[in-house]
């Protein structure tokens, strides 16, 4: 029997067959804490006896979800870790580079056939990069910082066979809206979701992100893309090392795979209060919206504010509409600044914020009042999830996002 | 020692919403437990009380906050139809058992509840239900003590080794 690429990356590590369902202690190529997790894993790592961590060079740490900081707490944490990462020579890009995810991949923190562990759920995004990544809480994070392992158990995988040509105005953020209402919202719990086919073969590495960004929204442990000739390109100049073949057997055993073809693929909407509940926009055209957020890692790059702009044209956004513009990263925002869009946005109407999580932290800034409508290219729209818990989320693409928040209403991509 | 119950889906925006997450006591914590989702929860909740959800309890953010504001109140026991990956390794690294229940929708919000781990049942108002025993490696770690205690009692890590599920 063959092996999924999961299993391929255990096995690799640990130097023999490691299949789905075993359980193994593992060891972990790279860690990451931010501001909200990250004091809590240095206080258990403390409990646990910990005085120098496992490797310092395979730890990073930031500040995302409240920088610049919101509240005197806030700067406390921040100052916490602060000293951790002074004292055990940890690399920390502090309030400076942007969300976790987006600065992991690229600065090169993740790449293909690695296991890499993060203190957020959305970590499974490295999975773009063909490496096996996964979210953990703070204490497990406390003893991969003293141990550099980590108990895992490995997970079967689901095959995601993605085909087609996406029309015009609808991509990834599309695609995996529609697969997290295929699959549910607990539909891949355990398990990792390997996206394949031709479609995601041609799908570029930001695309790619979107779409192993979201495995979690279906429970999953993981999302992975088998890395190729657009994956090793994006290690260039990250990583110096030579690219080697990683992909599924024919034969792997698969929990199931399932077939999404894309050629006729409406953009897609998920309503509140979870994510798994996508539909066609034309289901929900015309629902009043107050904000509208485009940024986030899950859709907070150029490509993805690229793509705004291009709705955007020579329009003006809804001056009844609150947009909030926020590149993921510092990376991006000056690739989306020296691309004249920040300019194009702000004219528009938009406030373009510092690289951070944004609304999407549900309690740094832009938070809504009951009764307040968002519709938001970020990946939860949990009841509360941007501020109060009478208000609603609905989760879109970049390219819905910027129609609607032309319209004020929220608006098919393909008809303005 | 009464059930809290919830429904599906409950998701840790719920069980700890974002703006309190500055915090790290479990007592601060468990002040703004269910905030907004059921406020009465964190006002009325006791020490051996046990929340009950149904599928896919603790979905969502991998904040530690969330099993730490229902320790925090006095909560050790979840139940539920099934739990999130996160959520129920959280839990059991913080001191709270997840413990499985496939007829967990059975149970009653306010129903009087006792659980019987070693004999596999939880009893809800006068009625047996059939839990699910934790997983093999799990259960090591709650006979440590926690994870912490887990990880003071180990000299150097078993790497590679393998355990059944």
């Amino acid at each position: 029997m063959g092996a999924t690429i999961v299993e391929k990356i255990f096995s690799k590590k640990c130097g023999g067959d490691i299949r789905a369902g075993e359980v193994v202690m593992a060891p972990v190529d790279g860690a990451m804490i931010h501001d909200i997790t990250g004091p809590l894993a240095i206080q258990k790592f403390y409990e646990m006896g910990g005085s120098k961590v496992f490797n310092p060079e395979h730890i990073i740490l930031l500040f995302d979800h409240q920088v610049p900081a919101d509240s005197i707490p806030a700067a406390e944490n921040h100052v916490y870790m602060r000293k951790f990462a002074a004292e055990q020579h940890i690399h920390n890009y502090d309030i400076n580079e942007g969300v976790c995810h987006q600065v992991v991949l690229e600065k090169g923190r993740a790449a293909p056939g690695e296991i890499i562990v993060g203190a957020d759920s959305h970590t499974c995004m490295y999975g773009a990069a063909g490496a096996f990544a996964t979210g953990i809480g703070s204490t497990d994070m406390g003893f991969v910082l003293k141990f550099g392992a980590l108990y895992f158990k490995v997970p079967e995988t689901i095959r995601a066979e993605v085909s087609g040509t996406f029309p015009k105005r609808v991509g990834a953020k599309d695609l995996i809206l529609s697969i997290a209402a295929d699959i549910g919202a607990d539909g891949a719990t355990y398990q990792a979701i390997e996206f394949a086919g031709k479609t995601i073969s041609n799908l570029d590495m930001p695309g790619r992100m979107t779409c192993c960004n979201m495995a979690i929204e279906m429970g999953a442990k993981a999302g992975i893309v088998a890395p190729d000739k657009i994956t090793w390109e994006y290690m260039k100049g990250r990583r110096t090392m030579k690219p080697f073949p990683l992909e599924s057997d024919n034969d792997a055993s698969y929990v199931t795979k399932r077939s999404y073809p894309v050629s006729d693929m409406e953009p897609q909407v998920a309503v509140p209060h979870n994510v798994d509940t996508g539909v066609p926009v034309s289901k929900v055209a015309g629902t009043h919206i107050d904000q509208v957020f485009i940024g986030s890692c899950t859709n907070g790059r150029f490509e993805d504010l690229d793509e705004a702009a291009e709705v955007l044209g020579k329009k003006k956004f809804n001056s009844k509409v609150r947009v909030i513009i926020i590149p993921a990263s510092r990376d991006e925002y000056l690739k989306t600044l020296k691309a004249g869009l920040i300019e194009k946005f702000v004219k528009a109407g938009a406030l373009v914020e510092a690289p951070c999580c944004g609304p999407c932290m549900g309690g740094a800034f832009g938070l809504l009042a009951p009764g307040e409508v968002s519709l938001s290219t970020s990946n939860r729209n949990f009841k509360g999830r941007q501020g109060s818990t009478e208000g609603k989320v609905y989760l879109c693409s970049p390219a819905t996002a910027a129609a609607s928040a032309i319209t004020g209403v929220i608006t098919d991509p393909r008809e303005v | 020692m009464r059930v809290w119950k919830f429904g599906d889906d409950i998701d840790t925006d719920a069980i700890i919403p974002g703006r309190f997450l500055t915090i790290y006591d479990p007592r601060e914590l468990a002040k703004h437990a269910f905030e907004g989702t059921r406020d009465e929860y964190a006002k009325k909740v006791k020490e051996g009380d046990i929340v009950v959800g149904g599928r896919n309890f603790g979905c969502g953010s991998s904040r530690e906050h969330a099993p730490l504001a229902l320790v925090g109140g006095g909560v050790s026991v979840v139940v539920a139809r099934s739990f999130a990956r996160i959520f129920f390794r959280n839990s059991v690294n913080v001191g709270v058992l997840p413990v499985v229940c496939r007829d967990a929708d059975k149970i009653a919000d306010g129903a009087k509840i006792t659980l019987n781990s070693k004999k596999g049942f939880i009893e809800a108002d006068g009625k047996r239900f059939r839990i699910e025993p934790v997983p093999e490696f799990m259960q090591g770690i709650i006979d440590a003590g926690g994870l912490v205690a887990y990880a003071k009692s180990l000299k150097e890590v078993p790497l590679c080794t393998k355990s059944q599920r």
